[in-house]
Protein backbone atom coordinates (compact mmCIF):
# COMPACT_ATOMS: atom_id res chain seq x y z
CA UNK A 1 0.00 0.00 0.00
CA UNK A 2 3.00 2.27 -0.17
CA UNK A 3 1.89 2.93 -3.73
CA UNK A 4 -1.61 3.94 -2.76
CA UNK A 5 -1.29 7.54 -3.74
CA UNK A 6 1.24 9.78 -5.28
CA UNK A 7 3.80 7.35 -6.65
CA UNK A 8 4.55 8.95 -9.96
CA UNK A 9 5.31 6.41 -12.71
CA UNK A 10 8.07 8.61 -14.12
CA UNK A 11 10.37 11.09 -12.44
CA UNK A 12 8.51 14.38 -12.30
CA UNK A 13 10.40 17.19 -14.03
CA UNK A 14 9.59 19.43 -11.12
CA UNK A 15 9.12 17.57 -7.88
CA UNK A 16 7.00 20.32 -6.43
CA UNK A 17 4.64 20.26 -9.36
CA UNK A 18 2.55 17.27 -8.39
CA UNK A 19 -0.55 16.87 -10.47
CA UNK A 20 -3.98 17.22 -9.03
CA UNK A 21 -6.18 14.53 -7.67
CA UNK A 22 -5.03 11.43 -5.91
CA UNK A 23 -1.37 12.25 -6.38
CA UNK A 24 -1.87 14.95 -3.83
CA UNK A 25 -3.11 12.36 -1.43
CA UNK A 26 -6.65 11.89 -0.30
CA UNK A 27 -8.47 15.12 0.08
CA UNK A 28 -9.01 15.87 3.73
CA UNK A 29 -12.54 15.73 4.95
CA UNK A 30 -14.36 18.95 5.58
CA UNK A 31 -12.59 20.79 8.36
CA UNK A 32 -13.55 19.46 11.71
CA UNK A 33 -12.80 20.40 15.22
CA UNK A 34 -10.25 17.62 15.10
CA UNK A 35 -7.81 20.04 13.49
CA UNK A 36 -7.75 22.44 16.37
CA UNK A 37 -7.45 20.70 19.65
CA UNK A 38 -6.81 17.07 18.98
CA UNK A 39 -7.35 15.49 22.38
CA UNK A 40 -10.53 17.40 23.03
CA UNK A 41 -11.84 17.18 19.51
CA UNK A 42 -11.30 13.44 19.33
CA UNK A 43 -13.85 13.04 22.05
CA UNK A 44 -16.40 15.25 20.33
CA UNK A 45 -15.87 13.90 16.83
CA UNK A 46 -18.86 11.60 16.95
CA UNK A 47 -20.06 9.03 14.46
CA UNK A 48 -23.75 9.03 13.64
CA UNK A 49 -25.44 6.05 12.01
CA UNK A 50 -29.19 6.06 11.49
CA UNK A 51 -29.63 8.68 14.19
CA UNK A 52 -27.56 6.87 16.78
CA UNK A 53 -24.48 8.68 17.99
CA UNK A 54 -21.29 6.86 18.84
CA UNK A 55 -18.26 8.48 20.41
CA UNK A 56 -16.02 5.57 19.55
CA UNK A 57 -15.22 4.77 15.96
CA UNK A 58 -14.11 1.28 16.82
CA UNK A 59 -16.63 -1.54 16.63
CA UNK A 60 -15.74 -4.80 18.26
CA UNK A 61 -16.58 -8.37 17.47
CA UNK A 62 -17.01 -10.64 20.45
CA UNK A 63 -15.93 -13.82 18.69
CA UNK A 64 -12.69 -15.60 19.43
CA UNK A 65 -11.92 -14.42 22.95
CA UNK A 66 -10.53 -17.17 25.17
CA UNK A 67 -12.86 -16.14 27.99
CA UNK A 68 -15.70 -13.78 28.76
CA UNK A 69 -13.48 -12.02 31.30
CA UNK A 70 -10.86 -11.21 28.66
CA UNK A 71 -13.61 -10.12 26.28
CA UNK A 72 -15.00 -7.69 28.83
CA UNK A 73 -11.55 -6.31 29.65
CA UNK A 74 -10.81 -5.84 25.95
CA UNK A 75 -14.10 -4.03 25.40
CA UNK A 76 -13.25 -1.63 28.19
CA UNK A 77 -9.73 -1.08 26.81
CA UNK A 78 -11.08 -0.49 23.31
CA UNK A 79 -13.64 2.09 24.50
CA UNK A 80 -15.95 0.62 21.87
CA UNK A 81 -19.65 1.28 22.34
CA UNK A 82 -21.03 -1.15 19.79
CA UNK A 83 -20.17 -4.84 19.72
CA UNK A 84 -21.43 -7.66 17.57
CA UNK A 85 -23.01 -10.85 18.81
CA UNK A 86 -24.19 -13.91 16.93
CA UNK A 87 -27.27 -16.07 17.40
CA UNK A 88 -26.79 -19.78 17.96
CA UNK A 89 -28.69 -22.66 19.45
CA UNK A 90 -29.01 -22.54 23.21
CA UNK A 91 -26.44 -24.71 24.93
CA UNK A 92 -27.83 -25.66 28.33
CA UNK A 93 -24.29 -26.50 29.46
CA UNK A 94 -22.87 -23.09 28.48
CA UNK A 95 -20.77 -21.39 31.12
CA UNK A 96 -21.63 -17.79 31.97
CA UNK A 97 -23.99 -15.48 30.18
CA UNK A 98 -22.58 -13.47 27.32
CA UNK A 99 -25.54 -11.12 27.51
CA UNK A 100 -25.00 -10.43 31.20
CA UNK A 101 -21.29 -9.81 30.77
CA UNK A 102 -21.91 -7.44 27.87
CA UNK A 103 -24.63 -5.62 29.79
CA UNK A 104 -22.14 -5.02 32.59
CA UNK A 105 -19.76 -3.27 30.20
CA UNK A 106 -22.52 -0.90 29.05
CA UNK A 107 -22.02 -1.52 25.34
CA UNK A 108 -24.79 -1.60 22.78
CA UNK A 109 -25.35 -4.83 20.89
CA UNK A 110 -25.16 -5.21 17.15
CA UNK A 111 -26.47 -8.68 16.30
CA UNK A 112 -25.15 -10.26 13.14
CA UNK A 113 -26.28 -12.93 10.73
CA UNK A 114 -22.95 -14.74 10.74
CA UNK A 115 -23.09 -18.15 9.14
CA UNK A 116 -26.08 -17.42 6.93
CA UNK A 117 -25.61 -18.41 3.31
CA UNK A 118 -28.96 -17.41 1.84
CA UNK A 119 -31.07 -14.29 1.98
CA UNK A 120 -33.87 -16.34 3.50
CA UNK A 121 -31.76 -17.54 6.41
CA UNK A 122 -30.31 -14.08 6.97
CA UNK A 123 -33.73 -12.45 7.04
CA UNK A 124 -35.06 -14.99 9.52
CA UNK A 125 -31.95 -14.64 11.68
CA UNK A 126 -32.34 -10.88 11.68
CA UNK A 127 -35.94 -11.19 12.80
CA UNK A 128 -34.92 -13.58 15.57
CA UNK A 129 -32.18 -11.18 16.62
CA UNK A 130 -34.74 -8.40 16.82
CA UNK A 131 -36.78 -10.58 19.17
CA UNK A 132 -33.80 -11.64 21.24
CA UNK A 133 -32.07 -8.29 21.64
CA UNK A 134 -34.87 -5.79 21.13
CA UNK A 135 -32.97 -3.93 18.43
CA UNK A 136 -33.74 -3.17 14.80
CA UNK A 137 -30.04 -2.99 14.02
CA UNK A 138 -28.52 -5.88 12.18
CA UNK A 139 -25.07 -6.49 10.79
CA UNK A 140 -26.03 -8.34 7.67
CA UNK A 141 -23.70 -11.10 6.58
CA UNK A 142 -24.57 -13.49 3.78
CA UNK A 143 -21.62 -15.71 3.08
CA UNK A 144 -20.79 -17.27 -0.27
CA UNK A 145 -18.59 -20.14 0.84
CA UNK A 146 -16.74 -21.42 3.86
CA UNK A 147 -13.24 -21.10 2.46
CA UNK A 148 -13.29 -17.38 1.80
CA UNK A 149 -16.29 -16.25 3.85
CA UNK A 150 -16.73 -13.64 1.14
CA UNK A 151 -20.17 -12.06 0.78
CA UNK A 152 -22.61 -13.49 -1.74
CA UNK A 153 -23.54 -10.27 -3.51
CA UNK A 154 -26.95 -11.22 -5.00
CA UNK A 155 -28.13 -12.81 -1.76
CA UNK A 156 -26.80 -9.86 0.22
CA UNK A 157 -28.70 -7.35 -1.90
CA UNK A 158 -31.85 -9.42 -1.71
CA UNK A 159 -31.67 -9.76 2.07
CA UNK A 160 -30.82 -6.10 2.54
CA UNK A 161 -33.79 -5.00 0.49
CA UNK A 162 -36.21 -7.20 2.42
CA UNK A 163 -34.85 -6.17 5.81
CA UNK A 164 -34.90 -2.46 4.98
CA UNK A 165 -38.51 -2.91 3.94
CA UNK A 166 -39.16 -4.57 7.30
CA UNK A 167 -37.80 -1.53 9.09
CA UNK A 168 -34.37 -2.82 10.02
CA UNK A 169 -31.27 -0.67 10.25
CA UNK A 170 -29.14 -2.80 7.96
CA UNK A 171 -25.35 -2.60 8.18
CA UNK A 172 -24.16 -4.87 5.38
CA UNK A 173 -20.86 -6.71 5.39
CA UNK A 174 -19.87 -6.30 1.77
CA UNK A 175 -16.99 -6.75 -0.60
CA UNK A 176 -14.70 -3.85 -1.42
CA UNK A 177 -16.69 -3.23 -4.59
CA UNK A 178 -17.79 0.41 -4.81
CA UNK A 179 -20.65 -0.44 -7.15
CA UNK A 180 -22.11 -2.96 -4.75
CA UNK A 181 -21.67 -0.52 -1.90
CA UNK A 182 -23.62 2.08 -3.83
CA UNK A 183 -26.37 -0.40 -4.60
CA UNK A 184 -26.68 -1.24 -0.91
CA UNK A 185 -26.96 2.43 -0.03
CA UNK A 186 -29.53 2.95 -2.80
CA UNK A 187 -31.59 0.17 -1.22
CA UNK A 188 -31.56 2.04 2.08
CA UNK A 189 -28.60 0.82 4.11
CA UNK A 190 -27.49 3.68 6.41
CA UNK A 191 -23.86 2.52 6.35
CA UNK A 192 -21.71 -0.01 4.52
CA UNK A 193 -19.11 -2.35 5.92
CA UNK A 194 -16.63 -3.29 3.19
CA UNK A 195 -13.98 -5.87 3.90
CA UNK A 196 -10.27 -5.11 3.86
CA UNK A 197 -9.49 -8.79 3.29
CA UNK A 198 -11.20 -12.06 4.23
CA UNK A 199 -12.61 -12.48 7.71
CA UNK A 200 -10.00 -13.52 10.21
CA UNK A 201 -7.20 -13.42 7.65
CA UNK A 202 -5.37 -10.53 9.26
CA UNK A 203 -4.15 -9.46 5.82
CA UNK A 204 -5.19 -5.86 6.31
CA UNK A 205 -6.52 -3.78 3.45
CA UNK A 206 -5.61 -5.57 0.23
CA UNK A 207 -7.14 -3.03 -2.09
CA UNK A 208 -6.91 0.42 -0.56
CA UNK A 209 -7.88 1.95 -3.92
CA UNK A 210 -11.27 0.32 -3.69
CA UNK A 211 -11.80 1.46 -0.12
CA UNK A 212 -11.04 4.99 -1.30
CA UNK A 213 -13.47 4.56 -4.17
CA UNK A 214 -16.19 3.38 -1.79
CA UNK A 215 -15.52 6.43 0.35
CA UNK A 216 -16.12 8.58 -2.70
CA UNK A 217 -19.07 6.55 -3.96
CA UNK A 218 -21.32 6.84 -0.92
CA UNK A 219 -22.17 9.55 1.57
CA UNK A 220 -23.17 7.23 4.40
CA UNK A 221 -20.63 6.06 6.99
CA UNK A 222 -18.12 3.50 5.76
CA UNK A 223 -17.02 1.00 8.38
CA UNK A 224 -14.04 -1.09 7.42
CA UNK A 225 -14.88 -4.65 8.35
CA UNK A 226 -12.81 -7.80 8.25
CA UNK A 227 -9.16 -8.36 7.58
CA UNK A 228 -7.71 -6.00 10.15
CA UNK A 229 -4.63 -7.68 11.58
CA UNK A 230 -3.00 -5.03 13.67
CA UNK A 231 -3.22 -1.40 14.66
CA UNK A 232 -1.66 0.03 11.51
CA UNK A 233 -4.40 -1.59 9.42
CA UNK A 234 -7.01 0.27 11.43
CA UNK A 235 -5.11 3.53 11.10
CA UNK A 236 -4.85 3.07 7.32
CA UNK A 237 -8.59 2.46 7.07
CA UNK A 238 -9.25 5.76 8.78
CA UNK A 239 -6.64 7.55 6.67
CA UNK A 240 -8.42 6.27 3.57
CA UNK A 241 -11.53 8.00 4.80
CA UNK A 242 -13.43 5.26 6.57
CA UNK A 243 -15.65 6.53 9.36
CA UNK A 244 -15.03 3.58 11.66
CA UNK A 245 -13.31 0.24 11.90
CA UNK A 246 -14.65 -3.09 13.01
CA UNK A 247 -12.16 -5.47 14.59
CA UNK A 248 -12.74 -8.94 15.94
CA UNK A 249 -10.06 -11.58 15.52
CA UNK A 250 -7.32 -8.95 15.42
CA UNK A 251 -8.09 -8.26 19.05
CA UNK A 252 -9.63 -11.45 20.36
CA UNK A 253 -6.92 -13.71 18.95
CA UNK A 254 -3.98 -11.42 19.67
CA UNK A 255 -1.53 -12.73 22.21
CA UNK A 256 -2.63 -9.96 24.54
CA UNK A 257 -6.19 -8.99 23.54
CA UNK A 258 -6.49 -6.18 26.07
CA UNK A 259 -3.30 -4.50 24.92
CA UNK A 260 -4.31 -4.89 21.28
CA UNK A 261 -7.73 -3.39 22.04
CA UNK A 262 -5.94 -0.41 23.50
CA UNK A 263 -3.72 -0.16 20.42
CA UNK A 264 -6.71 -0.32 18.07
CA UNK A 265 -8.45 2.42 19.97
CA UNK A 266 -5.49 4.74 19.50
CA UNK A 267 -4.89 3.66 15.91
CA UNK A 268 -8.43 4.59 14.93
CA UNK A 269 -8.06 7.96 16.58
CA UNK A 270 -4.66 8.54 14.97
CA UNK A 271 -5.90 7.59 11.52
CA UNK A 272 -8.93 9.82 11.90
CA UNK A 273 -6.78 12.79 12.88
CA UNK A 274 -4.32 12.14 10.07
CA UNK A 275 -7.14 12.03 7.54
CA UNK A 276 -8.46 15.35 8.77
CA UNK A 277 -4.96 16.81 8.80
CA UNK A 278 -4.39 15.95 5.12
CA UNK A 279 -1.28 13.97 4.37
CA UNK A 280 1.51 15.16 2.13
CA UNK A 281 1.63 13.70 -1.38
CA UNK A 282 3.92 10.79 -2.07
CA UNK A 283 6.84 11.60 -4.36
CA UNK A 284 9.53 9.45 -5.82
CA UNK A 285 12.22 12.01 -5.14
CA UNK A 286 13.22 13.83 -2.04
CA UNK A 287 11.90 17.23 -1.17
CA UNK A 288 14.22 19.04 1.17
CA UNK A 289 12.61 20.30 4.31
CA UNK A 290 15.55 22.58 4.92
CA UNK A 291 15.84 25.54 2.55
CA UNK A 292 18.88 25.90 0.26
CA UNK A 293 18.99 29.62 0.93
CA UNK A 294 22.04 30.59 2.89
CA UNK A 295 23.86 27.38 2.08
CA UNK A 296 27.59 28.14 2.27
CA UNK A 297 29.79 27.55 -0.79
CA UNK A 298 32.91 25.80 0.53
CA UNK B 1 -41.72 -36.20 16.16
CA UNK B 2 -40.94 -32.76 17.46
CA UNK B 3 -37.39 -31.64 16.68
CA UNK B 4 -35.70 -29.24 19.09
CA UNK B 5 -32.47 -27.58 17.98
CA UNK B 6 -31.82 -30.30 15.46
CA UNK B 7 -32.49 -33.31 17.65
CA UNK B 8 -35.55 -35.42 18.22
CA UNK B 9 -37.10 -34.20 21.42
CA UNK B 10 -39.24 -35.91 24.03
CA UNK B 11 -41.98 -33.34 23.60
CA UNK B 12 -45.68 -33.94 23.06
CA UNK B 13 -47.91 -32.06 20.59
CA UNK B 14 -49.65 -29.28 22.45
CA UNK B 15 -46.56 -28.38 24.44
CA UNK B 16 -46.11 -24.62 24.48
CA UNK B 17 -42.98 -22.73 23.56
CA UNK B 18 -42.81 -21.54 27.15
CA UNK B 19 -42.82 -25.16 28.25
CA UNK B 20 -39.95 -25.96 25.90
CA UNK B 21 -37.97 -23.07 27.34
CA UNK B 22 -38.59 -24.25 30.87
CA UNK B 23 -37.19 -27.61 29.87
CA UNK B 24 -34.02 -25.85 28.71
CA UNK B 25 -33.73 -24.02 32.02
CA UNK B 26 -34.92 -20.73 30.55
CA UNK B 27 -37.71 -18.46 31.69
CA UNK B 28 -40.03 -16.24 29.71
CA UNK B 29 -37.98 -13.33 31.00
CA UNK B 30 -34.70 -14.73 29.70
CA UNK B 31 -32.68 -12.05 27.97
CA UNK B 32 -31.24 -12.61 24.56
CA UNK B 33 -33.42 -15.57 23.61
CA UNK B 34 -35.46 -16.03 20.45
CA UNK B 35 -37.56 -18.90 19.15
CA UNK B 36 -38.47 -20.04 15.66
CA UNK B 37 -40.92 -22.81 14.84
CA UNK B 38 -40.94 -24.22 11.34
CA UNK B 39 -38.90 -21.31 10.07
CA UNK B 40 -41.08 -18.58 11.53
CA UNK B 41 -40.35 -16.32 14.47
CA UNK B 42 -42.52 -16.90 17.52
CA UNK B 43 -42.75 -13.50 19.23
CA UNK B 44 -42.03 -13.43 22.94
CA UNK B 45 -45.61 -12.37 23.60
CA UNK B 46 -46.82 -15.66 22.14
CA UNK B 47 -44.51 -18.01 24.03
CA UNK B 48 -47.12 -18.91 26.66
CA UNK B 49 -49.83 -19.76 24.15
CA UNK B 50 -48.02 -21.06 21.07
CA UNK B 51 -48.63 -24.84 21.00
CA UNK B 52 -46.40 -27.18 19.02
CA UNK B 53 -47.77 -29.56 16.44
CA UNK B 54 -46.44 -33.09 16.09
CA UNK B 55 -44.02 -32.21 13.28
CA UNK B 56 -42.76 -28.95 14.75
CA UNK B 57 -39.15 -28.00 14.17
CA UNK B 58 -38.18 -25.75 17.04
CA UNK B 59 -35.08 -23.58 17.18
CA UNK B 60 -34.23 -21.89 20.47
CA UNK B 61 -31.42 -19.42 19.97
CA UNK B 62 -29.40 -17.13 22.15
CA UNK B 63 -26.44 -14.79 22.04
CA UNK B 64 -23.12 -16.31 21.18
CA UNK B 65 -19.74 -14.69 20.81
CA UNK B 66 -19.26 -13.81 17.19
CA UNK B 67 -18.53 -11.35 14.44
Amino acid sequence: MSDLTGTAPTPPPNPTNATAGERNGPQPDAPTAACEDAPTAAREDVLTIAGRTLRSRLLLGTGGFPSLELMAAAIVASASELVTVALRRVDPAARGSLIDVLADTGVQLLPNTAGCRTARDAVLTAKLAREAFATDWIKLEVIGDEDTLLPDAPELLSAAEELVDEGFVVLPYTTDDPILARRLVDIGCPAVMPLGSPIGSGMGIRNPYNISLIREAVTVPVVLDAGVGTASDAALAMELGCDAVMAASAISRAQDPVRMAHAMRHAVQAGRLARAAGRIPRRRYATASTPDEGLPDF
Amino acid sequence: MIVLNGENADLQPGETVAGVLTGLGLTAQARGVAVAVNGEVVPRADWETFALTQDARVEVLTAMQGG
